[in-house]
């Protein structure tokens, strides 16, 4: 690992204390990391802002161009659509996937019967290829007579719901497979921080003759904290970052119909290697990284703290 | 760091594999997915590379999606494609990138390009350069289902000749179930299919209109005429009801799968409708309205790049000249059912009688090419002016309004 | 739902059958039927013919594996299995390599700049992949990798979420162990190697699982990286033959299952283990 080359090197190597040993090796462990952070993730981190200053577009050299394109991004109207369709997938995605999940592993815990089954089929959703179940739901979707559900409705007599072809609808029916997706790692997630929590708690819980519902409140949740700012950070993220679904769910009308669906993602992918404007999309990806990071500290400090 | 070895091996072993260990020179020819353009090109690759033993051609192929970032990323990198399959509307872009090169006049003289293609091809002429020269153009027609015609009472071999017609054919052929679900359409609506090139090069001239003034550069549609092509578009989902958009999630999978008895499309489909063994299809002129025909055609041109030089520019002209020949065009014809860009392999006997060329051959007399900028974000604002109608119901004259600026937008940023 | 009894422990070491237990058993097994029955569409309707897609039943009529003969005659399904499985394969043992050696490096070294390397490390955690995609694709093109399986593997070929895991599990292991076999000779590698990294197998193995999966259902950059269809990875490679067949809903759920068969075979047979890993990157990650 070390340039241990013939005799000098040699002899430089034994006149080493055992520390100065250790610290080379270290180094030496680190260096192909350390190049390959530097090369693969900050350069390119710093490429990101300074193309955000340019009009790159893949034809012509990059000039700079000063804030051009942060002004008009926030000048154009599509921005901040697709701001407030990725917000909306944030905030529906992260507290009903939440919930749902906490309920299961809740419940799921206490049932022995077939428990390892039960849990499967929770799991199994977690192990699909987002790429290919948007397909899968995207069909689903149809109207009649093809769709699955629009077919259910129909036969115990709902009328047909336009689904994907609506612009209030179409949001949550692509949040859907997303949520789908990723329950299954959170009910084995809650069910580890569950399972963590010394049965002594509970027991003594019950000796007090606390309700349940008071158990849950004052000891469960609070011990699951740790879990549940890790779930909560994650899966934000998770639902911030949305893509696969969007992409192949509306793939005639990326992010559509009118917009509604689109989120950041999308609209970065499509400025970047549809249009060709690669510094406007790097502005786009410099907001992107900015939402991320100050969703993040704000859960961390609001979870943290309370 | 054994490991890091393998992973450099594998992808040298990889690009190396790909580079091909052939010594005669090769030229790599770039067009996008399209199953029977595949094919077809293959057939003519292999023809090619028979006749030319010391040339092989690589054929790479990507999803349309992506086709015009991926030419322009790697062809500006000094890699890609010689010979490259390209949009005639995208032809701007590349010259001002540089990336393809004006073709040869000694293999392609001006007064025998001009005598023998079709007078479409000028858009492919810049600055008195031909920068590309297409193997075929395409045209649009209404297809039609003959069983459907026929279980409705219409006379299969008679397809609506006007517009007028055409409505009273599509009123008649929709089904819909007990609770008014269409469950098979009458005329398979799609905005994203070809229903935008009908409505700017067709509906909106009919209605005593033009989509564009200006070389195309200003956007004429937000008036009486345009507002009479969205009305007539958006009845057809509103008001007769004969058509959705989004049934079976696009035309030609209505179409294809029995349950539309009508679509608008395009010659390339042709390959894909010929699988069709439920029923039998005839096609037509796109149906004429106060008295006027129109038509929309375009073609995607072969060019040289800017990195085909030397014996591999040779080798590219070569190429280009057997895949714009009229053999090439007649083997295209067979596989694609895009029509010859030569007038003279175009305009036969045989094609004009033949029922289903005839009409598209027809329409290509009386066709117009719009010379977009951005056909994607042209086609966007098309889709949307549509949906803000029948999803958010909104005024089509406002819609109208609201289409036209921005796609003014769009033009005037790409002449920046 | 409210009189189940109280906690997991209890439960699990009790067997008394209660009505508000058989409640909530049903509930979670309705519950659980419905995650499934998406998938369990996908398979029968790729066991239909193109005239049954319609009839909504889940049981196809004539359950025939016509389709996938055809999706797989045509030799590009299994191409992209082989891409997919090299690209995640090659991805993962280096993350399992890299990510735990430099997870042992800080965990059990003492040096100057230990905590700097740390922190610069963790901080690409805040760098979401979107904005380095346009780098990235720019480098690629430049070095010539679009269209490789290097230029689909290299952006992950470390990560600092598994850095930090195998940190966390690093930081377990005793001394002792390390300082005996450093009495005995060994040098630091071998010691990392031979010693350290056999007391962390089931860290390991969740970072392989994450891993695995993650690179096994990527879909954002392989899309961008990739241009012929041979080198396409099977999400993009599905996605691309969903957009081909024209709508034709019976192939493109055989394509989606032979997506997705693979893996759910893999589950099965290793279940105890990915969710036993699963649950060590939750509470470690």
């Amino acid at each position: 690992m070390v340039t241990a080359s013939p005799a000098k090197s040699s002899r430089l190597w034994d006149g080493m204390s055992l520390r100065q040993k250790r610290v080379l090796w270290a180094w030496s462990f680190l260096a192909v990391p350390i190049l390959f952070y530097s090369v693969i993730r900050f350069w390119p981190t710093l490429e990101a802002f300074w193309l955000s200053f340019t009009d790159w577009n893949l034809l012509r050299p990059a000039s700079f161009v000063g804030l051009a394109n942060y002004i008009r991004l926030v000048n154009d109207p599509l921005f901040w659509q697709v701001f407030r369709n990725t917000a909306a997938y944030l905030v529906i995605g992260t507290p009903l996937s939440l919930l749902i999940s906490f309920a299961v592993a809740y419940y799921l815990d206490r049932v022995t019967f077939m428990h390892g089954f039960i849990r499967a089929l929770y799991f199994l959703p977690f192990l699909t290829t987002a790429a290919a179940m948007a397909w899968v739901w995207r069909w689903f979707y149809q109207p009649v007579p093809i769709g699955v559900i629009n077919g259910f409705l129909s036969s115990i007599g709902i009328p047909q719901q336009p689904f994907l072809r609506s612009v209030t609808q179409a949001l949550p029916a692509i949040l859907a497979p997303a949520v789908w997706a990723g329950l299954g790692f959170q009910v084995i997630i809650f069910m580890a921080g569950l399972r963590a929590i010394p049965s002594s708690y509970y027991e003594a819980a019950r000796i007090d003759g606390l309700s349940e519902f008071t158990i849950l409140r004052k000891i469960t949740i609070p011990l699951l904290k740790p879990t549940i700012v890790f779930l909560v950070v994650f899966s934000s993220i998770g639902f911030l970052r949305i893509f696969d679904q969007v992409y192949n769910m509306t793939f005639n009308d990326p992010g559509g119909p009118l917009n509604t669906t689109k989120p950041i993602v999308l609209m970065i992918y499509q400025t970047a290697f549809k249009s060709m404007e690669m510094g406007y999309a790097a502005a786009q990806t410099v907001v992107l990284f900015l939402i991320l990071l100050v969703v993040s500290l704000i859960q961390l400090r609001v979870l943290k703290d309370r | 760091m054994r490991f890091k070895k393998m992973i450099a091996g594998l992808a040298f072993g990889v690009s190396v594999l790909a580079a091909n260990a052939a010594s005669a020179v090769e030229i790599e020819y770039w067009q996008y997915v399209f199953d029977s353009r595949v094919k077809a090109m293959d057939q003519l690759i292999q023809k090619f590379q028979a006749a030319n033993p010391g040339i092989t051609v690589k054929h790479t192929t990507f999803p349309y999606a992506e086709y015009q970032t991926k030419v322009a990323a790697t062809v500006s990198a000094g890699q890609g494609p010689d010979v490259v399959q390209l949009f005639y509307g995208w032809v701007d872009g590349f010259i001002a990138g540089k990336l393809i090169q004006p073709l040869p006049k000694d293999a392609f003289p001006h007064d025998k390009i001009e005598a023998e293609f079709f007078p479409i091809v000028t858009a492919m002429k810049r600055n008195g350069e031909y920068y590309g020269l297409p193997t075929a153009v395409r045209s649009l027609a209404l297809f039609y289902n003959k069983k459907a015609f026929q279980a409705a009472g219409l006379d299969p071999n008679k397809p609506p000749q006007t517009i007028e017609e055409f409505v009273a054919a599509a009123e008649k052929t929709v089904k819909r179930d007990g609770s008014g679900n269409i469950v098979s359409e009458g005329f398979a609506m799609d905005m994203a299919g070809q229903d935008h090139q009908w409505w700017r090069e067709v509906l909106v001239r009919q209605n005593g209109g033009v989509p564009y003034t200006d070389n195309d550069r200003k956007v004429a549609y937000n008036n009486e005429a345009g507002l009479k092509a969205l009305q007539f578009y958006v009845d057809l989902q509103n008001k007769q009801k004969v058509g959705q958009l989004g049934f079976m999630d696009e035309a030609q999978a209505a179409f294809k799968g029995g349950l539309a008895a009508m679509t608008i499309d395009g010659t390339f489909r042709l390959g894909a409708f010929n699988a069709i063994k439920s029923f039998e299809w005839g096609v037509a002129e796109l149906p004429a309205a106060n008295g006027v025909r129109s038509n929309y055609a375009s073609y995607f041109a072969n060019a040289i790049t800017g990195k085909a030089q030397g014996e591999k520019l040779d080798a590219a002209k070569k190429f280009l000249a057997y895949v714009s020949s009229p053999e090439a065009m007649e083997i295209w014809l067979k596989a694609v059912g895009e029509l010859p860009a030569r007038r003279s392999a175009a305009l036969t006997q045989e094609n004009l009688s033949n029922p289903i060329y005839g009409p598209f051959l027809k329409g290509l007399e009386y066709a117009h090419t719009t010379l977009f900028v951005d056909e994607a974000a042209q086609r966007q604002v098309a889709i949307d002016m549509v949906n803000r109608v029948l999803i958010q119901k909104q005024d089509p004259k406002e819609s109208l309004a609201e289409a036209a600026k921005a796609e003014q937008a769009i033009i005037d940023r790409a002449a920046k | 739902m409210t009189t189940a009894p109280l906690s997991a422990h209890g439960a699990r070491r009790g067997f008394p059958v209660r009505p508000g237990r058989i409640i909530t058993w049903t509930l979670l097994f309705l519950g659980g039927l419905v995650m499934v029955t998406p998938i369990l569409f996908m398979l029968s309707t790729s066991l239909k013919d193109a005239s049954q897609v319609y009839d909504l039943r889940l049981i196809p009529e004539a359950p025939s594996l016509d389709n996938y003969v055809t999706v797989l005659s045509d030799g590009r399904f299994l191409r992209w299995f082989i891409n997919s499985l090299i690209v995640a394969v090659c991805v993962t043992l280096s993350n399992v390599f890299f990510d735990s050696l430099v997870g042992y490096t800080l965990a059990k070294f003492n040096f100057r700049g230990r905590y700097l390397v740390f922190i610069a490390i963790l901080s690409t955690l805040m760098i979401p992949t979107e904005m380095l995609v346009i780098p990235w694709y720019l480098m690629a093109s430049n070095f010539g990798w679009i269209d490789t399986y290097w230029g689909i593997m290299f952006p992950g070929m470390m990560t600092a979420f598994g850095t930090f895991l195998m940190k966390q599990f690093f930081e377990t292991v005793p001394d002792e162990f390390l300082e005996a076999a450093r009495v005995d000779g060994l040098n630091e590698f071998t010691i990392w190697w031979r010693v350290a990294m056999p007391l962390v197998t089931p860290a390991l193995s969740a970072l392989a699982i994450f891993t695995f999966l993650g690179n096994w259902t990527a879909f954002f950059w392989p899309l961008i990286v990739t241009n012929s269809r041979d080198l396409y990875t099977l999400p993009v490679g599905l996605s691309s033959f969903a957009v081909e067949q024209a709508i034709q809903w019976e192939m493109i759920m055989t394509g989606a299952s032979l997506a997705t068969i693979p893996t759910l075979i893999v589950f099965l047979l290793l279940q105890r283990y990915i969710v036993r890993g699963v649950m060590l990157a939750g509470l470690k990650g």
